[in-house]
Parts: C-alpha cells; sequence; structure tokens
C-alpha cells in the first residue's frame, strides 16, 4: 500500500512539478502562439497531476483509517483528510519525489524546449505501459493523459529539430540546453525503492522496458536536428530526487507555490 | 411517456460548455451515464482534457439546471475511462460548431501519430468552406482547440482538434 501511495505521489509531482515551470511562461512567450501552447501543456500536466493527487489522497486516507500511519501526511500538524491541496500544498521538499530534471529553471526557449521533449518522451512510454497496469485507476488516469502527451511529444520534438537545425544562434542554445540536461536524464530510468516494489506487484512500468525506446526516440530526433549526446565525463548527479533529496530549485518552486496556503492556511481565492 | 431517464436527459441537453457555449454537454458527448438510485440521481461525466477548467463549472450547471426541474439529490461522478474522444461528439453538435466558426474535428483521429511537421488531413475552412488552410498552432484558446488559417479568405480559425 504504502509503495503505491508513493509511486502516485511521484507521478503526481512529476507533472504538478514541470506544469508549474511550465506555467512561469505564461505572458512570456517567445510569440502568443507559443505561449499558449506552453500554457496549454502547463494545465493538461497540472490536470494529470490533479488526477493522481486525488487518488493519492484517497489511499491516505483509507490506511489512516486502518490505523496505518501513512507515509506522506497530508501536512503534519495541520490535522483533517489528506486532499489534492493538502499534498500539493503543504508537503516539504524532502516529502516530494520528482525526478529532478522537471524542477531545473526554464533558462531559455531551447532549455524549456529540450526538458519538455525528454519528459514528454519519458511519459509517453510510460503512460503506454502504465494504462495497462493492475492498478484500474492509475491504468484509467494514464490512458486519458496519454492522448495529450502525444500533442506535447509532437510540438517538443518539432522545436529540438527546428531549433538544431535552425540558424547558428538557435544550434548554439539548443546545444548548450544538451549540456545542460543531458546530466539528469538518467535519474528517469533509475528505480526508486517504492518503484521497484509497486513494478513486483504488477502496478508501476518496469522502467527497463521504455529505455530504450525513449533512447531511440531521442536518437531519432537527435539526427533530425543535428545533435549529438555530449560525453558524460566529470559529470554526477549527487541527489536522487525520487527520494526526497532535490536540487535548491524546488524549495524556491514551493516556496511561490505555496505561499497562499502558508500565510493563510485554507484560504481560498 | 418519457422515462425518468429521458427527462434528464433532455434537461442535460440544456446544459451548455461554458468555453464553447453553442455545444451542449450532450453534443460534446462527456456525459457517459445517468443512473436513478432512490429518489438520487447520478450522473456520469467524464473529462475532455485532464485539465479542463470547464469541468468544474459544467459539475455546478448540471446541478443547477436539475434543481431548477425539482431534482434534489444530485451525485455528479466522474470517470476517466474510456477515455473521451471527439468521435463522441455528435452530428447535430459537429454542425453547430461549424455554424458557429469553429472547425469540427475530423471523423479519423489524428492525435495517435507523432509525425512531425505534418498536418495530417487538410481542416476545412468554417467561413469559406475551401481545404486550402494551413495549421498556426497545435494549441488554441482551449485545451480542446487548434488554431489554423485559411490560405484563400485569410480567415484564422479554431480547429476543435482530433483526440
Amino acid at each position: 500500500m504504502n509503495a503505491l501511495i508513493d509511486y502516485t505521489l511521484h507521478l503526481a509531482d512529476n507533472a504538478l512539478i514541470l506544469g508549474h515551470r511550465n506555467s512561469e511562461w505564461t505572458g512570456h512567450g517567445p510569440i502568443l502562439e507559443q505561449d499558449i501552447a506552453i500554457s496549454n501543456i502547463a494545465l493538461d500536466l497540472i490536470g494529470q497531476a490533479r488526477n493522481f493527487y486525488q487518488y493519492a489522497a484517497r489511499l491516505i486516507n483509507d490506511s489512516t483509517l486502518q490505523g496505518a500511519k501513512a507515509p506522506s501526511p497530508g501536512g503534519e500538524g495541520v490535522g483533517g483528510e489528506a486532499t489534492e491541496d493538502t499534498l500539493a500544498y503543504l508537503r516539504d521538499v524532502k516529502d516530494f519525489k520528482n525526478c529532478l530534471l522537471v524542477e531545473q529553471t526554464n533558462g531559455d526557449w531551447a532549455k524549456t524546449i529540450l526538458r519538455q521533449f525528454f519528459f514528454s518522451a519519458y511519459q509517453f512510454y510510460l503512460y503506454q505501459h502504465l494504462q495497462h497496469s493492475k492498478d484500474e485507476t492509475l491504468a484509467a488516469i494514464a490512458e486519458k493523459s496519454l492522448k495529450e502527451v502525444t500533442y506535447h511529444l509532437r510540438w517538443s520534438s518539432e522545436w529540438v529539430v527546428r531549433l538544431g537545425d535552425g540558424t547558428e544562434e538557435s544550434n548554439s542554445r539548443i546545444k548548450k540546453a544538451v549540456d545542460d540536461l543531458w546530466v539528469y536524464t538518467d535519474e528517469l530510468f533509475e528505480a526508486a525503492s517504492f518503484e521497484l516494489l509497486a513494478t513486483n506487484e504488477g502496478i508501476a512500468v518496469d522502467l527497463s522496458l521504455i529505455k530504450n525506446n525513449w533512447l531511440k526516440k531521442i536518437t531519432d530526433i537527435f539526427d533530425e536536428a543535428t545533435l549529438r549526446f555530449p560525453s558524460r565525463e566529470g559529470q554526477a548527479v549527487r541527489w536522487n530526487g525520487k527520494d526526497g533529496k532535490h536540487s535548491e530549485h524546488l524549495g524556491y518552486i514551493l516556496a511561490e507555490m505555496q505561499f497562499l496556503q502558508r500565510a493563510y492556511p485554507n484560504n481560498y481565492w | 411517456m418519457d422515462t425518468i431517464e429521458q427527462k434528464i436527459l433532455s434537461i442535460l441537453e440544456t446544459v451548455n460548455d461554458p468555453e464553447v457555449p453553442v455545444l451542449s454537454i450532450i453534443d460534446l458527448g462527456i456525459v457517459r451515464d445517468i443512473k436513478i438510485n432512490e429518489n438520487e440521481i447520478e450522473v456520469i461525466i467524464t473529462p475532455t482534457y485532464s485539465g479542463c477548467p470547464a469541468m468544474d463549472a459544467i459539475s455546478i450547471n448540471i446541478k443547477l439546471a436539475l434543481f431548477e426541474h425539482g431534482y434534489k439529490k444530485i451525485k455528479i461522478t466522474s470517470v476517466l475511462s474510456p477515455a473521451w474522444t471527439t468521435d463522441w461528439m455528435t452530428e447535430s453538435g459537429k454542425q453547430k460548431l461549424k455554424a458557429f466558426g469553429i472547425a469540427p474535428p475530423t471523423v479519423k483521429q489524428q492525435v495517435c501519430h507523432t509525425e512531425l511537421f505534418h498536418d495530417g488531413e487538410a481542416i476545412q475552412c468554417p467561413r469559406c468552406n475551401s481545404y486550402n488552410t494551413k495549421l498556426i498552432s497545435q494549441f488554441g484558446s482551449t485545451a480542446c482547440k487548434a488554431l489554423y488559417q485559411c490560405n484563400d479568405c485569410h480567415e484564422p480559425f479554431d480547429y476543435f482538434k482530433c483526440h
């Protein structure tokens, strides 16, 4: 049960944090149509996060009723039941289980595009498998979300090609983005302990099943975009987002995202 | 004699999508089932998109419409599977969309392909009926729409994209 809750929160946190990052572009996009596109993608991701959080809240409340200690309560000392809002607004950095990739700063348009492309390709193959999960709710959310992710993947792939095979300026920017972000892609395929447990139960997706598809997708698009994989020498990431060990960026995201609920608990606006 | 389900259905036909007000929620195909359990009416709906902000408003409007007709106990249940598809939109809904200036979804689902820089089937301009149109952006003013422009009459228009 705890592995299922943690896994559901992990899926929710990935979608919420990337959705929040993308929403930072709203009103600042390079041109109007792309401002609208990235905001739409943010909306889709936050919608997916809501579905996962609602399910996680139900699982947490059920397990609390049965006397078990819920692994990630909806805010210590807040009392009451877990809800999608307590899970999004009242947990701290160490409770978030998102991958480091999604919390990275937006940088320029190239970096945002590449982050989206890496993650959409990952979500695309992940949800293809998750829609056959033994857990019916996760399967339903994946089936629903997959249609949206298909659009995200196509849009971000086109942009990677456009920038990579574009002008000297756009090419140098996306190359820089590859250098900045490539190191965070390993973590997508390194299963956390809760993922291994949930995979054994037929709930979570076995990440080794999707890694090759993902790599092939990235290689194909990189070829078309005239991009190369960077060398990994000397690069290492010391944190592990899925286990709550985040880069410094997540704290800033939460400080902004959670401000209202922290300052004015239970308020609506 | 109308059955109670038919009565409820005709009330739901008066509830419109707040973002595309020419469409009723029946036209849109998001009402999946109506259940009558001892004095309680349960309306089962499914979202078009995961993040569709209209869903909350639609739930409230369903309740209000049924209240107005004297139904007191109403439950709205949201289901995700099977996932909503534009194939569930009614023919009359598609006609209403076109009359409103939004190109209706084509029959064949196009979302499934990941081919790049590919417009798929030509989308017909709702203004001059030309098929000589171009995709401006896969993402439009709401999650369910893409932005097109007609090469003949130059009108930019929304396309209710396949899903």
